[in-house]
């Protein structure tokens, strides 16, 4: 019932202002330069496959530096912070054989974030933070060969995919998330099976939870990965209620303006971004400053095109409060889904 | 607020497949290809039987271009499995982007079919059909599905009773079904298309007289009374009872579907071959067809009937617009691979490859052509992934046609000359870049093991070690690749690897290259990011007399493009001089015999004959000086630049033979080697007449943990080892007579030639630099008496001992030539002077130093902070700032 009441207050807060998702949580975990030893923690000192770069078990391993990281956007001024368990399916965990912990990284990802989300609405009730469960593409994609000379091939099927993916949703909705972001979509196939999951647990559990959904435009071409423009990407995964549509990743914020001026003037859903903190240089690092990002921004607060306003690869923090600094001064788009009940007009 | 967004949130039916499709009235009316259809298609049912998956393709492709904007699909037949076929068709039919950018229409009365269909498409589908045939529970349940699958649907005008024939029945059908999809559902009416039955027509049997009528009205009023919802019918139905007078079965179509579309029908299963344009029917045909059709005449079908035998039937064939195959051959394969058209791809190559000399040719210049323009288009976002991905099999069939040529065209002795592996790293699915460089590479002759994209690290060197390849080559396009190439090398190395890694791909880059992989593998690694320059390092790095050096020349270039890389940024690290000098390089000085010089002390040759330097010329910079990048004597081969090249080269060699044989050049060399050892930084140099002191500089960036911070100093045995150690010092010059010849070929108005002279007198300073240098080490100093290197051996540097120069990465400190002429006493002895910023004059002169140790290698200072800077001018007895001006672009400023 937590995440029906959870609904309507973040459409009423969607409806008069915009909303700040966190930044990064990847860039973040770097500044702690963990070792095999720190991913591994006591519980899984014997772990047979090497864990380092498991960032998701870093929940379970390093509770503390997760709960930081949450801290810290909060204090920056995000609304919304995204759960670390990107990569938290059976499909991702399978590099790592860690298979059998989904359930657990995810249910304790989302308590972690919850904590530190309550703990700032006890104090700030006016500006109640809220905690998305981050739901990741996986490393295989549904409608995309991995070889050439097959293209009829496929690595994972939707069958798999959205087992998996309601295995990730049940864990984060038992921790208690708020809201559940399929987020970096570059196969949308993928994506429709994380949405033919989340339906199937909503029905149930005869529960409701907002549904953010964030597709990435690989390169100047338009197009995600698996070829599909804006357009047909929002076209093809709004038949599920969302809260939001929106991108993330790849692309820094100026490069994704074109974009997003095609969800805001044609999606009936709030419209949310995350970019990264501009183009990688050539080691794949992000130079942008949280100054020229909140810059590049402000275009997007200029032409309403935005409900939902956070950062992907390479922001911090800092770049999160300049953003939320800048949001502050700016009236979200208008929504149509909100205004218009969806058999009003019948 | 909002209005210019007046159409957001609008109720229309969308769709889309990689691009969206959007019904709105404006639409006129969505055409839905037919073709790929087993009921409705005897030659795509024989396909699918065969497993002739690629020619069905080509039947969606034909739909598409003939203006489908939906595709509809359906393997209902009893001989073959038709989910599988479904699956399958669909699996290859999203990979054609020019098929899968329209919507698809999943077909089929079997839901497990509708439902595997839904499971491999990411667009927006359209299910054809649902209907109330099984009841209630089960159309709700299905319905419930596809709305969780994101699909629209059709539903049949069907319940548990039949199907709907009249008026009333299919209104009462439509309505009911509506309720429950809206109400039970919350199936949002745009997505519903009700596919209202279309009959034929003039059967002779009294209760059809209606069939289209019936329909026409029933569309009508769903458009009226069922809002947002669409409504769609498979056309040819109607003409049934005309089977084989196409002509009146075309004019049937088109009369059809104009009322039907005025009536608000917006979708419409139609072959648009057999479409007559409704303008061009003729008056009585008109007459006769829109009586049946709308059932105005009792007679009506009798009197098609009677008319319909004297119509000749006309048929029309619209083809595919074949334009382009009249183009010249170079466009025609251009097109053929930016289109990802591989049908008539072998015929162009055969063609090609009939006019060229060489089969390699058409690779090297057809396919490469029309690839750079693919590379272009992609570049600059007018082609995407899908489509490239479809270029480079429209290649990959153009190289399999060409590949028995050119294997006929090898010598026959000819094996393969090398092993490649390629793969892209894990988590990258791009590899175009790598096929085209294995193409290419194989075209080479090399056998490449390519083990497809998403390969991780521990497969790569399994099958490395497996097949045992020569070289690796990586692949990857997204960022986070990089981090995998990183890994592993970092695996490669530990394992001890020594097999030269390739890395490409569109984020990888020189710089990181240099920087992040580079370090972290001891054997070679080059970054290539195109497939030609892959064919010439793969060269280099495999051929047998010369791979080492280039090995090293590459190391050594990553190395100083590294430091000069990591000298721009900021962040590096330094360590202070003195923790700088407690990690100088020990050697380990008892292990390694010091050799006695054979003639130690000074040595003077004038009037040297400059014939012995010709065959010392590496003439590489000299083509660089004129601007003509590329390896000799490769470069003079080259394609674009070849001939000017030879020409160049054929004007040097006559330059050179008269400057040899008119002495209009003269060689003067002074050099010795003299006792020496280290004292810290410094090295003390014992003449006989007195002691002189090099001051060298130490590398103080922060290097990781077992890697030194040099100084050329290390080279040298400390006084405190006990070790008799020995230094050697040279001046060469070829500079003497240079300046009058250029400045007389100057006012003789003839730059070229002055520019030639200016470039030969330089590659002969070298020359003589690398000459006397075999002279030494082979028999002034007699420590390598029995090397036998040629000049490819010799630029390469493969033999023992450097030769490094004041001013050059190791020593950029110009001050140690005061010192280095006052050993040598190089101006009374050879008359090469220093200006004030101490040039050397002539200029085509070389100066520097011998060390002879087996560890001395080249290497670049880097950036030295101040403490090294003010240790320098404390040692060297000058003030801070002359330091800082002869050492300024060295130092580090920003800390």
């Amino acid at each position: 019932m937590a995440t029906i009441r959870n609904m309507s207050a973040i459409k009423d807060i969607l409806e008069n202002k915009i909303l700040v998702l966190d930044g990064a949580m990847g860039t973040m975990l770097q500044q702690y330069r963990f070792t095999e030893k720190d991913f591994r923690g006591n519980r899984f000192k014997d772990w047979p496959v090497s864990l380092q770069g498991n960032n998701d078990l870093l929940t379970l391993t390093q509770p503390e530096a997760i709960a930081a990281i949450h801290r810290k956007y909060f204090e920056a001024g995000a609304d919304i912070v995204e759960t670390n368990t990107f990569s938290s399916t059976s499909v991702g965990m399978s590099d790592y054989q860690m298979e059998e912990f989904v359930y657990e990284i995810n249910l304790e990802a989302a308590r972690i974030a919850k904590n530190e989300a309550a703990k700032f609405t006890v104090q700030e009730p006016e500006k109640p933070r809220f905690v998305a469960g981050s739901i990741g593409p996986t490393n295989k994609t549904a409608s995309m060969s991995p070889d050439v000379n097959d293209p009829g091939f496929r690595a994972i099927t939707f069958e798999e995919l959205s087992l998996a993916y309601k295995e990730q949703v049940e864990g984060l909705l038992d921790g208690g998330v708020d809201i559940l972001l399929i987020e970096t979509v570059f196969d949308t196939l993928n994506a429709k099976a994380a949405l033919f999951a989340i339906e199937e647990v909503k029905e149930q559990r005869k529960l409701d939870v907002p549904i953010m959904i964030s597709g990435t435009i690989t390169d100047a071409s338009g197009r995600t990965l698996s070829g599909q423009t804006a357009e047909a990407f929002m076209v093809s995964v709004s038949h599920i209620p969302l809260l939001s549509i929106g991108f993330n990743c790849a692309l820094g914020a100026d490069q994704l303006t074109p974009y997003l001026e095609v969800l805001s003037a044609k999606s009936e859903f709030a419209v949310s971004a995350h970019p990264n903190a501009g183009l990688p240089n050539a080691f794949g690092n992000y130079d942008q400053t949280p100054e020229q990002m909140a810059g590049e921004i402000q275009t997007y607060l200029e032409k309403q095109l935005v409900n939902i306003v956070g950062g992907c690869c390479g922001t911090t923090p800092a770049h999160i409060k300049a953003i939320a600094e800048l949001v502050k001064n700016f009236k979200p788009r208008s929504i149509p889904h909100f205004l218009v009940n969806p058999l009003g007009t019948l | 607020m909002h209005a210019s967004d007046k159409n957001r949130g609008e109720r229309h039916l969308k769709l889309s497949g990689l691009e969206p499709l959007v019904v709105t009235p404006e639409s006129n009316f969505i055409n839905v290809g037919e073709r790929t259809n087993v009921a409705g298609s005897l030659r795509f049912l024989r396909l699918i039987k065969d497993e002739k998956y690629e020619e069905a393709l080509e039947i969606a492709r034909h739909q598409v271009e003939g203006g489908a904007q939906i595709i509809d699909v359906n393997m209902d037949d009893g001989m073959i499995d038709g989910k599988q076929a479904m699956v399958k068709f669909l699996s290859l039919l999203v990979a054609e982007p020019d098929i899968a950018r329209v919507p698809i229409m999943i077909d089929s009365s079997k839901w497990e079919i509708l439902e595997a269909g839904l499971q491999a498409v990411q667009g927006k589908c359209v299910v054809n059909s649902i209907s109330l045939k099984e009841g209630e529970e089960e159309f709700i349940h299905q319905a419930k599905k596809i709305r969780r699958y994101g699909a629209a649907v059709i539903v049949m005008a069907f319940d548990e009773t039949g199907q709907a024939d009249n008026y009333k029945r299919r209104i009462e059908i439509a309505q009911r079904s509506y309720d429950l999809l809206i109400n039970k559902v919350g199936f949002p009416p745009e997505d519903i298309i009700f596919d209202l039955n279309i009959f034929p027509v003039a059967t002779g049997m009294e209760e059809h007289r209606r069939n289209a009528l019936d329909f026409i009205e029933a569309t009508a009023w769903v458009r009226k009374n069922l809002p947002y919802c669409s409504v769609s019918g498979g056309v040819s139905n109607v003409s049934f009872s005309f089977r084989g007078n196409n002509a009146v079965r075309e004019a049937m179509h088109s009369v059809f579907l104009y009322h039907a579309i005025k009536a608000g029908m917006n979708i419409g299963i139609v072959n648009p071959a057999m479409l007559e344009v409704y303008d061009e029917i003729p008056d009585d045909l008109l007459e006769y067809v829109e009586d049946v059709i709308l059932n105005r005449r009792d007679d009506a079908t009798e009197r098609l009937l009677d008319f319909a035998q004297t119509v000749e039937s006309s048929r029309k064939d619209k083809k595919e617009d074949l334009a382009w195959r009249s183009d010249p051959l170079q466009e025609r394969i251009t097109r053929a691979l930016v289109k990802g058209i591989d049908k008539y791809i072998v015929e162009d190559i055969e063609e090609a490859r009939q006019s060229v000399s060489r089969p390699l040719e058409v690779i090297e210049v057809h396919l490469m052509t029309g690839m750079n323009v693919v590379g272009d288009l992609f570049g600059s976002g007018k082609m995407f992934l899908p489509q490239v991905v479809k270029s480079a099999r429209v290649m990959k069939k153009a190289v399999a046609h060409l590949t028995p040529f050119i294997e006929a065209a090898k010598e026959k002795n000819t094996s393969h000359v090398g092993k490649i592996l390629m793969a892209t790293v894990k988590g990258d699915v791009h590899d175009i870049g790598k096929n085209i460089v294995s193409v290419v590479l194989s075209c080479n002759n090399y056998h490449i093991v390519d083990l497809g994209v998403m390969v991780p690290p521990e497969k790569i060197i399994a099958a490395a070690r497996e097949h045992q390849v020569d070289i690796i080559g990586l692949s990857g396009l997204i960022t986070p690749s990089l981090d995998e190439m990183v890994f592993l090398a970092k695996e490669m190395e530990r394992q001890e690897f020594r097999v030269p890694l390739l890395i490409g791909g569109a984020t990888t880059s020189k710089a990181h290259t240099a920087v992040k992989i580079d370090p972290e593998y001891s054997a070679s690694v080059v970054h290539v990011n195109d497939a030609s320059r892959a064919v010439t390092v793969v060269g280099d790095l495999l051929n047998r007399e010369s791979a080492d050096a280039y090995k090293k020349e590459i190391k050594l270039d990553y190395e100083s493009f590294r430091e000069k890389f990591l000298e721009r940024r900021r962040q590096k690290e330094f360590l202070t001089i003195k923790e700088a000098r407690k990690n100088r390089l020990q050697i380990d000085w008892s292990a390694t015999p010091i050799p006695m010089p054979k003639s130690p002390g000074l040595h003077l040759l004038k009037n040297f004959d400059l014939k012995n330097l010709v065959d010392y010329i590496d003439w590489t910079p000299f083509f660089r000086s004129w601007d003509l990048h590329g390896k000799f004597p490769k470069i003079l081969e080259d394609k674009v630049v070849g001939d000017q090249a030879r020409e160049l080269f054929q004007d040097a060699r006559k330059m050179l033979t008269e400057i040899i044989d008119e002495g209009k050049l003269q060689a003067k060399a002074v050099f010795g080697i003299f006792p020496a050892n280290s004292v810290g930084d410094d090295i003390v140099v014992a003449l006989s007449r007195r002691e002189f002191t090099f001051r060298t500089l130490r590398q103080q960036s922060k290097k990781k943990s077992g890697i030194p911070n040099l100084a050329l100093a290390d080279f040298i045995a400390p006084k405190g080892s006990g070790k008799k150690d020995y230094l050697g010092c040279f001046c060469v010059t070829t500079g003497f007579g240079t300046a009058a010849l250029a400045e007389a070929y100057e006012n003789n108005m003839d730059d070229y030639s002055a520019i030639m002279i200016k470039a030969l007198s330089d590659r002969l300073a070298e020359a003589f630099a690398e000459y006397l240098h075999k002279l030494v080490r082979t028999e002034f100093w007699g420590y390598d008496a029995k090397e036998q290197f040629s000049n490819e051996e010799l630029i390469g540097e493969k033999y023992r001992g450097i030769r490094p120069a004041p001013g050059y990465p190791a020593c950029p400190d110009h001050l140690e030539k005061l010192t280095l002429w006052e050993v040598l006493e190089v101006e009374k002895n050879i008359g090469v002077t220093l200006t004030e910023n101490l040039a050397m004059w002539p200029a085509a002169s070389v100066s520097g130093y011998y060390f002879a140790h087996p560890q001395a290698r080249y290497f670049g200072l880097g950036k030295i902070q101040t403490d090294q800077l003010k240790d320098y001018a404390d040692r060297k007895g000058i003030d801070l700032e002359e330091a800082r001006k002869w050492l300024g672009p060295t130092l580090n400023d920003n800390m």
